[in-house]
């Protein structure tokens, strides 16, 4: 196992995974196929813990999500523990099983921001992804208590084949919304979103429609609302910069307390993780094995070791490399200079009308 | 709507609105802005001038009171504040009262 040598720079954010738990089916989830059970879940004053571990550390902020956060009973001691330990904290919720009087109970706690996922501006097409009859109609009355409520509200919108054609129309719900902000996040292709990629994967053509569409929307709404933008990485030249470079930006807990560099990372084989029942989140940051496995730039392989961008993309996604090319050292398959490269065009020209597979455990 | 810099008017009270706050992050090694789900570091003189964004004192004010103390000349003072703070209004990181 190689490091760089230099002492690792201070994470940013704490991607909080409170439960599995969630009413919702949706065919994209980034959870793993094996969920975290009930009785596994870490208890509140463990989450406190780590988040006065967390602020130490130097980290900024915290994404309370899941599964469905709002799962949690224990949910307005969760976000008073982020407001205590001096975090920003930011909750990621589909809004299904978050009651007015818990939303207020949690704004009284000192929550920050709420982010809502809306899964399509046509309400059937959007139960039908999410598997849950009613879901947008609860979706679009919390945002609504949200606003009343003065905390910002953003609405997360996952595009795929289903919904990629109503891109305008997301934007302008998100408007209607009194959304500050929106993300148009195209799928990414893990744990589920995998499972069910052939039936989510849009066509190159789709794809570059809906990135212009989002251009103009910008320029068009400027000064309304910020379009985020999260870019469908099948059809592009060069990979993401994966969450920012593994082990630099950010870290995310499992329900069960495993500290991952990312959300997909347990599909890497060899790595070990590190429990934050065991050690505290500075030990794990710094020196858990799957934190150095590809921190720096010592492990990568050609063309990436080489390449003028690699500080600028880190070679793309571990997991992704590993999935695709069998080798998580590798070039992200995704960058055309990949001599893997062939096998993404093939699973991106693989699209099928099919069922999803609903999102359970 | 949408509003270029140069037409921030000098009586507007700039505010940090709910969810967007300044802070000071020694891990961080300075001055960051916190905003729904994003950070951006901020200089010593943005830090500045957010400090005195509390929606009490107008534009015009907050550039007096920022030529004053750091004995700059005004129009120089003017010029850094509107650009600032008009690229934050359209990032909704600020609100005009």
């Amino acid at each position: 196992m190689t490091t760089n040598g230099a002492s690792s720079p201070a994470p940013l954010g704490l991607l909080a995974e409170l439960t599995h738990r969630c009413p919702l089916g949706c065919p994209y989830c980034s959870n793993p196929l094996a969920l975290d059970k009930r009785d596994h879940e870490l208890d509140t004053a463990t989450w406190a813990r780590v988040f006065r571990e967390a602020a130490s550390l130097g980290i900024l902020q915290v994404h309370l999500s899941g599964g469905e956060p709002a799962a949690r009973r224990d949910l307005p001691e969760i976000v008073r523990a982020a407001h205590d330990a001096g975090l920003y904290s930011n909750l990621i919720t589909s809004a299904v099983g978050l009651t007015p009087q818990t939303l207020l109970k949690i704004a009284d706690e000192g929550l920050d921001h709420v982010q809502i996922s809306i899964q399509d501006s046509d309400e059937i097409s959007a139960d039908h992804i999410a598997g849950y009859k009613g879901a947008s109609t609860r979706k679009r009355a919390i945002a609504g208590e949200v606003v009343k409520l003065g905390l910002p509200l953003t609405i997360n919108m996952v595009v795929h084949r289903a919904n990629i054609e109503r891109v305008e129309s997301m934007v302008e719900l998100a408007l209607s919304l009194a959304a500050t902000r929106v993300e148009i996040a195209h799928v990414q292709y893990y744990g589920w979103a995998l499972k069910n990629r052939a039936a989510l994967m849009p066509t190159r053509e789709q794809v570059d429609k809906a990135v212009r569409q989002v251009e103009s929307l910008r320029a068009k709404h400027r000064g309304q609302i910020v379009i985020d933008a999260v870019v469908p990485d099948y059809y592009a030249r060069y990979p993401k910069p994966c969450v920012g470079g593994w082990g630099r930006r950010s870290l995310n807990i499992t329900p069960a307390g495993r500290v991952l560099p990312c959300h997909a990372a347990e599909v890497i084989p060899g790595l070990e993780f590190w429990n934050v029942r065991e050690y505290s989140l500075a030990d794990i940051w710094h020196a858990s094995p799957a934190f150095a496995a590809f921190r720096g730039t010592d492990w990568m392989h050609e063309p990436c070791k080489s390449c003028p961008r690699r500080d600028q993309d880190f070679g793309g996604c571990r997991c992704q490399a590993f999935m695709i090319a069998g080798d998580a050292r590798v070039a992200d398959p995704v960058c055309h200079l990949s001599p893997h490269h062939a096998l993404v065009e093939q699973l991106a020209a693989a699209r099928e009308e099919t069922a999803y597979s609903y999102r359970s455990s | 709507m949408a509003r270029p810099a140069n037409q921030l008017s000098n009586d507007a009270c700039p505010r940090l609105p709910k969810g967007v706050r300044l802070t000071h992050n020694e891990a961080q090694g300075g001055w960051v802005l916190l905003a729904p789900e994003r950070v951006f570091k901020a200089d010593v003189i943005t830090a500045e001038i957010l400090k005195r964004c509390t929606g009490e004192a107008t534009l015009g004010a907050i550039v007096d009171d920022l030529a004053n103390t750091f004995a700059a000349p005004r129009e120089r003072i003017h010029a850094d504040v509107m650009n600032l703070l008009g690229g934050l209004v359209e990032k909704k990181l600020l609100e005009l009262d």
